[in-house]
């Protein structure tokens, strides 16, 4: 087994998103450093992925709004397979956002060993810039451990 | 939301008359038309019909779909070897699973739009690797520069979550903290198939497998490791979808269809799901319960989908078979689980050692036991109520069969 004890990143390679009117603002947003999602004026819910409607509600305009960056890991996987030659291993988080429980992230938890990777870890988003997309990463929020989501 | 519980529910139309099945196997050599011409022909003599008989054609995913060797051929190339003449035809990936083209033709026999429906799933993406494996991201990065990609593929391929044994590898690991699951628990869905693989002599891998060998096995993505991921294959499963009016005419026992399950209720997404230790099995199961008067504990024998040895878990649990978090201990020691235990699971082996048929192995084998026709991995006393579910994350569907009519 590869160290897992190394500090982690992400894949060898970086597949990019295609970027077009409606996904343009989120891949771009951490130019300025900050995450966002589309928020509905009517009901305030965040949406994610951006939808043409708020699909809670049905009624407001989504626009998109500031996030703190913070969240919470709710599941993670460390990618052990060659599927991308030349990775070490990395860690494929799912995030939830501290705003809004059923709003998750797909991300790569960096910044730490993933061996200390845990569920309920407090996380803070940082961004990695690649050609003219800023992809979302997370990496453990000061004071991480005091944080933890308790197991149930 | 509830299923809309007054309608008749008329899967119930409908039976397995006939099954069939190609040799299975790594790299066969054999074409995906040729091994699915194979298994059609052997389901409808198995049926006692004729292809002249036939006059419903489906499949899942149909062609054109996936990567090498995985859709296996088209309805129309399939129509076109037999010559049949449909009065009912399908083919598609979207739906509840890979079961649903099953599904489909139990509602087109139900409805009168066919009268004997022969449904086939092929794959030969063992011979697909052999020929250059998968290419995977670094492959095109190194060739042609690396496609970008929009919908929603664009969430998870950035992070290199480019696999189902990455996105399913989650569930696992939720689990781990919610319900405490450990790797020694999640071996027994391996350790049972291999004991049972043992017994068919079609499996792809049919040595003893100890839990010392489960552990020192390779990653893929923790915590699954390679024998919790399914062994691709070469293989083509048919079955013949009837109506329920052609049961006393069967030369063997017909396996009758006694509810389906096909509901999503979460939204449809590997990350965005509400329950991530459950995903949509939790609806299929609950919708075909819903459909049907029998009960969890009249489930005799469970063929339960492995693509990965964690979605078995959680169809143990969403199918009620064991209770909710309590997988692990369910299947520890794995008495619980072999052909002589309260619940036999996946009796051919499954796909994690019998090979990856997709979903369509799991219906072939709850069949066999129905019929009685398990030769050595046969479960005693032959069951009379079968579960079969095929397909985990945000695609699922689940269905029970029985030995006599409902």
């Amino acid at each position: 087994m590869t160290a897992t004890d190394a500090v982690a990143r992400g894949p060898s390679v970086r597949v990019l998103p295609r970027l077009d009117d409606a996904n343009r603002f989120f891949w771009t947003a951490g130019e300025d450093g900050h995450l966002r999602f589309l928020r509905c004026t009517a009901c305030r819910r965040y949406v994610h992925p951006p939808s043409p409607v708020c699909p809670y509600c049905l009624d407001g305009t989504l626009v998109p709004e500031d996030v703190s960056g913070n969240g919470v890991v709710h599941s993670f996987t460390v990618n052990h397979q060659q599927w991308i030659p030349g990775s070490d291993p990395y860690v494929i988080g799912l995030v939830t956002i501290d705003e809004q429980d059923d709003v998750r992230l797909t991300t790569n938890l960096v910044d730490c060993a993933a061996d200390d990777v845990h569920v309920g870890m407090a996380v803070e988003v940082t961004f990695e810039q690649a050609e003219d997309v800023w992809l979302p990463l997370f990496r453990p929020a000061p004071g991480a451990e005091a944080a933890r989501e308790p197991a149930p | 939301m509830s299923a809309p519980e007054r309608l008749e529910r008329l899967e119930r139309r409908s039976i397995i008359s006939g099954i069939g099945q190609s040799p299975v196997g790594r790299r066969l050599g054999r074409g995906e038309l040729d091994l699915t011409v194979e298994a059609c022909l052997g389901a409808v003599a198995d049926a006692g019909l004729t292809r002249d008989d036939i006059d419903g054609l489906a499949t899942f995913p149909g062609a054109g779909v996936g990567t090498g060797g995985f859709a296996g051929p088209s309805t129309p190339e399939v129509q076109d070897a037999l010559r049949l003449r449909l009065n009912w035809h399908d083919g598609g990936l979207e739906g509840p699973g890979q079961l649903r083209a099953v599904f489909a033709a139990c509602l087109a026999v139900a409805a009168g739009l066919a009268r004997h429906v022969l449904v086939y799933r092929t794959v030969t993406e063992s011979s697909a690797q052999g020929q250059g494996g998968r290419q995977g991201i670094g492959g095109v990065a190194a060739g042609r520069g690396i496609p970008r990609f929009a919908g929603t593929m664009q969430w998870t391929l950035p992070y290199g979550a480019v696999s189902a044994a990455n996105w399913i590898a989650w569930i696992a690991q939720r689990r781990m903290f919610e319900y405490g699951l450990t790797r020694e628990q999640l071996a027994w869905i391996a350790l049972n198939g291999r004991r049972n693989a043992a017994r068919n002599p079609k499996a792809i891998y049919r040595e003893p497998m100890t839990l010392e060998d489960y552990l020192a096995a390779r990653m893929i993505s923790t915590p699954l490791c390679l024998y919790d991921c399914d062994a691709p294959c070469d293989g083509s499963t048919a079955v013949v979808v009837s109506h329920a009016d052609y049961a006393p005419d069967t030369p063997t026992t017909a396996c009758h269809v006694n509810a389906i399950g096909t509901a999503l209720r979460g939204r449809p997404s590997w990350d965005q799901f509400d329950d991530m230790t459950t995903f949509s099995a939790r609806d299929a199961a609950a919708g075909m319960w819903a459909r049907t008067e029998l009960r969890p504990s009249d489930v005799d024998v469970a063929e339960l989908y492995d693509g990965f040895s964690i979605l078995t878990m959680v169809w143990l649990e969403e199918l009620g078979l064991c209770g909710k978090g309590e997988s692990g201990p369910f299947v520890e020691g794995g008495q619980r689980i072999a052909l002589d235990g309260a619940i036999p699971l996946n009796t051919s082996g499954g796909q994690l050692s019998a090979g990856r048929l997709h979903g369509f192995g799991m219906l072939h084998e709850a069949c066999v036991q129905l019929r009685g026709e398990g030769g050595a991995r046969q479960v005693p006393s032959t069951p009379e109520v079968a579960a079969v579910a095929a397909g985990g994350g945000p695609i699922a569907g689940c269905m029970l069969l029985t030995r006599g009519p409902s």
